[in-house]
């Protein structure tokens, strides 16, 4: 399942949402990123996330749909969140659920690296010295990349 | 043609959505671009390196080759900052 809000999210709530009644659930694994208060060496005051609705909500299906087709999962959760957030606002949760860990973990994070790059999001830092945009690291790209498979072409 | 701004595109732009009528012989992403960067300042300022602009088709991701036309959505913006 996806969600893409603006308000909070309670990890315990959606962990317990997801595991109650289903006892077949042998691994979890989760990521949860946050606003950072210091970019470079400058302290960010707010973080906007702006995103284009419509088409978040299909790439993050479309990479839900991609990681049970790559990994034996019982459940998929991604929350994304946009707006203004402060430092140490949780902006994205991603929960796998798998028999096994190796399946929760490796989608986990393969998820999570795809989101990076793939998931129509931009952000804005506010700082002293005025807004800037976020620009995309290359280390990011290599991230994903590495699970580009080469049968995908 | 409905045309979406986002992230520096936007903001160089001005404005986040647009109408407008495609001019005869504009019926790539490229080729829109192109026109579009001789619309004002902000335009050109919006795409001067043109090569990082990322693109969407009717909310998929496209190659600045993909075929356009009246009535598709298309989105601009610059890569994506998502996670």
């Amino acid at each position: 399942m996806i969600r893409v809000q603006g308000e909070d999210f309670d990890i315990g709530v959606e962990i317990a949402r997801m595991t109650e009644g289903n006892t077949e659930i042998g691994a979890l694994a989760s990521f949860v990123g946050l606003v950072r208060d210091y970019a470079g060496d400058e302290a960010i005051t707010s973080m906007t996330l702006e995103h284009y609705p419509g088409m978040t909500e299909k790439q993050l299906e479309r990479l839900e749909a991609e990681a049970r087709k790559r990994w034996d999962l019982q459940d998929v959760l991604i929350i994304h969140r946009y707006g203004k957030l402060m430092p140490g606002d949780r902006i994205v949760l991603v929960v796998t659920a798998s028999p096994h860990r190796g399946a929760s973990l490796e989608s986990c994070q393969f998820l999570i690296d795809w989101l990076k790059t793939n998931a129509p999001f931009w952000k804005l830092e506010d700082m002293d010295s005025g807004a800037k945009w976020v620009e995309s690291r290359q280390e990011d790209f290599v991230a994903a990349d590495r699970w580009v498979r080469v049968t995908d072409g | 043609m409905q045309i979406l701004y986002f992230g520096w595109v936007r903001s160089r732009i001005g404005h986040g959505k647009e109408e407008l009528k495609l001019p005869a012989g504009i019926d790539t992403v490229a080729g829109l671009i192109h026109w579009l960067k001789s619309r004002g300042d902000g335009y050109a300022h919006a795409f001067v390196d043109s090569d990082v602009i990322r693109a969407a088709v009717n909310q998929e991701i496209a190659p600045h080759n993909t075929a356009i036309a009246e009535g598709d959505e298309v989105a601009l913006f610059p890569p994506m900052t998502g996670g």
